[in-house]
C-alpha cells in the first residue's frame, strides 16, 4: 500500500508510545497514533484531550476536527474542566504528550505564534494552545512534523513552546524541573537529542530516505547517531486500522 | 508588557463584588437588556471553548448595539473574535490560539489587524489563561505555576516568576484576570439564574466567579424544582448570574453539547467568502446575519428548520 505523510506519522508515532501510559493528545496525527497504538500494542493506554476529555472511544468515520467538540468526548471516561485537565499534567500524570508540526529549531524549541517580531509580525500564526502546556508539564513530548526546510530552522522566530532552549541544562534553569522533548517524528526519520548538548540528532531513517535528503531539509546542522538504524515500513495491518478509523481520509490525506 | 494591573487587582475586584446585590430573586430578562450592561471599554470574557457552547447569542445581540473598545479574552477564540474586529468592537484579544480549526487554515482577519497592529492580540498558554481566571475566581492575585517558564510568551503579558518561599524552586506567578463581564451559554437554567451544564464544563464556572457582571444564556428555562432534583449538577449558582435570558440555539452554527452538533459547512463558506473578499466578506456576514434578522428567532431562520433539526439530530446521535 502506498503511505501518505499524515500515515507515515500516525504509524512512527503509534510506535513510541507504550502500553499501561498515559498520552495527552490532539487532533490530528497525534489523535491516529494514540488511537492505532490502542489497538495494536497498547490496549491500556490512556487518551486525554485538550478541551477536557479522558479516555475517549473515537467513533470510526466521526474523529473530531477540534479538541473540545462532541466527537472529541465521544464515549469518554471524563470531562473536566479545561484548567483541571491540564493540571492533571502539571502534577505529573501524563507519560507522553504529543504536539504537531510547526517552525522547529535544534534544541526542539517550538514557534506556533509569529514568523517576524512578535509586535507586528509578517505572519500571525494561530498561537500555542495546549502546546506549551503539554511540552512543559509531561513527562516526555514526541514532535510529529511534515519535514520540510521551513519548519526546521535555525532558530525560531519566537519559543512558543520551550524544547531545550539554549541546550545543555537551560531548560532546568528556568525552572522546568522535568520532562523534555524525547523524539522528533518527521517524514523523513526519527530524531532525539543529544543528551549534554540537547542538539537534535537523528537516530532513525524511513525507508528510501537519506541522510543527505535530511540536510536538504533542515535548516541547521544535524548530528547522525553513530548508531543510525532504519525505521520498519507500516504495515498493512497499521495501515487497515488508519483507513478504518478515517474512511473519508480526512485526516491520514 | 500588556497586562493592566486593573486586570488583577483582587482586592479592588473583592470590594466591586461586595458592593453589588446578590439576590436569590428573578434573573430572566430579554437578550437585549442582558448586553445593555456591557459598557464601552470593557473586558468581556467568553464561555465555552473554540467552536463549542460559544455564547453567540450574547455576541449577537451585543454588536448589534455597535460597541466599541472592547477587550475579548476566551481560552481558544475562534470567529466571534474576527466579527468584534471587523465591526470595530475590539481593540484586544486576550487567548492562546485563534482560528477555527486545521481545516480552515490560519484566520485572515488575525493575520490583517494582529499584523497591522490595528488589534492588539495578547496570547497566553492554554493552561496559562485557564489559571488567570481560576487565580480571580479563588480572589487571589496569581497562582503559582510550572507552565509557560523559560518561553517568550512570558514576556508578552509581562509574566513574572516567583520563588517558592518553602522551596526556593522558581515558579511562574501567573497574573489573575478578572474580566469586566462573563458571556455564558449553558443547556439550563432556572429563572433564578441556577446554570446546569451538560458536557464539557470548559472554563465557565471558574469566568462566572472572576467576573465583575455575568450574563448567562440558556437553551432552556427549567422550573426551580428540576434544578434542586439534581443540585450536584449545578455549575453556577444563581447568586453570581446578573441576567439571564432564554436563546435556544444561543450557540448555533457551533455546537452545544447534546442539543445541536455544529455546522462546518456553513464555517467553509464563511471562510471562503473571506478568502475572495477579506474583511468585506466579514462585513456583509454581520450585516446580514447580525443586523438584518429582526430577532434572534429571525436570525435562526436563515438557517431554516430543516436544517436545525438536522444538527439537533446530529447531536443526539453523538451523545447517545
Amino acid at each position: 500500500m502506498s503511505v501518505t505523510a499524515n500515515e507515515l506519522l500516525a504509524v512512527m508515532g503509534a510506535r513510541e508510545l507504550r502500553n499501561d501510559t498515559t498520552v495527552f493528545t490532539g487532533v490530528g496525527a497525534p489523535m491516529m497514533a494514540s488511537v492505532l497504538a490502542q489497538r495494536t500494542h497498547a490496549p491500556r493506554l490512556t487518551m486525554m484531550v485538550e478541551g477536557g476529555v479522558i479516555g475517549p472511544t473515537w467513533k470510526p468515520g466521526e474523529l473530531p476536527i477540534s479538541t473540545n467538540e462532541m466527537r472529541a468526548a465521544y464515549r469518554a471516561q471524563m470531562l473536566p474542566p479545561i484548567t483541571d485537565a491540564f493540571l492533571l499534567a502539571q502534577r505529573g500524570f501524563f507519560d507522553v504528550g504529543f504536539i504537531g508540526g510547526a517552525q522547529i529549531d535544534r534544541h526542539g524549541n517550538l514557534n506556533t505564534s509569529a514568523i517576524g517580531g512578535y509586535a507586528r509580525p509578517k505572519v500571525r500564526l494561530p498561537g500555542s494552545g495546549g502546546a506549551n502546556d503539554i511540552i512543559s508539564l509531561c513527562r516526555e513530548v514526541i514532535i510529529l512534523t511534515v519535514h520540510e526546510k521551513r519548519r526546521f530552522t535555525e532558530r525560531v522566530d519566537f519559543i512558543t513552546s520551550p524544547g531545550y532552549l539554549d541546550g545543555g541544562d537551560s531548560r532546568r534553569r528556568h525552572g522546568l524541573l522535568f520532562g523534555g522533548v524525547s523524539r522528533v517524528v518527521t517524514t523523513l526519520g526519527v530524531f532525539g537529542f543529544e543528551p549534554t548538548s540537547r542538539r537534535m540528532q537523528l537516530l532513525a531513517l524511513h525507508a528510501g530516505a537519506t541522510v543527505e535528503q535530511v540536510r536538504e531539509n533542515t535548516g541547521f546542522e544535524v548530528l547522525v547517531s553513530p548508531q543510525l538504524t532504519t525505521t520498519k515500513p507500516p504495515t498493512d495491518e497499521e495501515l487497515s486500522i488508519l483507513r478504518m478509523l478515517d474512511p473519508k481520509r480526512q485526516f491520514i490525506g | 508588557m500588556t497586562i493592566a494591573p486593573r486586570e488583577y487587582d483582587f482586592e479592588a475586584a473583592r470590594l466591586r463584588l461586595e458592593a453589588k446585590p446578590k439576590t436569590a430573586g428573578p434573573k430572566l430578562v430579554s437578550l437585549d437588556d442582558a448586553v445593555a450592561r456591557v459598557k464601552d471599554g470593557d473586558h468581556l470574557a467568553l464561555g465555552g471553548c473554540l467552536f463549542s457552547r460559544t455564547p453567540l447569542a450574547l455576541v449577537w445581540a451585543l454588536l448589534r448595539r455597535r460597541p466599541r473598545g472592547l477587550t475579548l479574552s476566551r481560552n481558544l477564540i475562534c470567529y466571534e473574535a474576527e466579527w468584534g474586529m471587523v465591526a470595530g468592537a475590539v481593540n484586544k484579544v486576550v487567548t492562546s490560539w485563534m482560528g477555527i480549526g486545521l481545516p480552515w487554515g490560519l484566520s485572515r482577519i488575525q493575520r490583517e489587524f494582529v499584523e497591522s497592529g490595528r488589534v492588539a492580540f495578547e496570547e497566553w498558554s492554554h493552561l496559562g489563561l485557564g489559571l488567570r481566571y481560576r487565580a480571580a475566581a479563588m480572589g487571589v492575585p496569581f497562582l503559582p505555576s510550572l507552565t509557560m517558564l523559560g518561553s517568550d510568551l512570558m514576556e508578552v503579558g509581562g509574566s513574572k516568576t516567583v520563588e517558592c518561599p518553602y522551596t526556593g524552586r522558581t515558579l511562574h506567578a501567573v497574573p489573575a484576570l478578572f474580566p469586566d463581564v462573563a458571556l455564558l451559554h449553558v443547556q439550563k437554567a432556572d429563572p433564578l439564574g441556577n446554570c446546569q451544564i451538560d458536557g464539557y464544563p470548559h472554563m465557565d464556572g471558574d469566568i462566572a466567579r472572576a467576573a465583575s457582571t455575568v450574563l448567562v444564556t440558556a437553551e432552556r428555562i427549567v422550573s426551580e424544582d428540576e434544578i434542586r432534583l439534581h443540585p450536584d449538577r449545578t455549575i453556577i449558582p444563581g447568586f453570581l448570574v446578573d441576567a439571564l435570558a432564554h436563546a435556544p440555539y444561543g450557540s448555533y452554527p457551533h455546537e452545544c453539547y447534546g442539543v445541536y452538533d455544529a455546522e462546518p459547512e456553513h464555517f467553509t463558506v464563511y471562510v471562503n467568502g473571506i478568502r475572495e473578499r477579506g474583511a468585506a466578506a466579514v462585513a456583509d456576514y454581520l450585516e446580514r446575519y447580525v443586523h438584518a434578522p429582526r430577532s434572534h428567532a429571525d436570525y435562526l431562520a436563515l438557517f431554516g428548520e430543516a436544517r436545525l433539526s438536522d444538527a439537533a439530530a446530529r447531536a443526539r446521535m453523538l451523545t447517545t
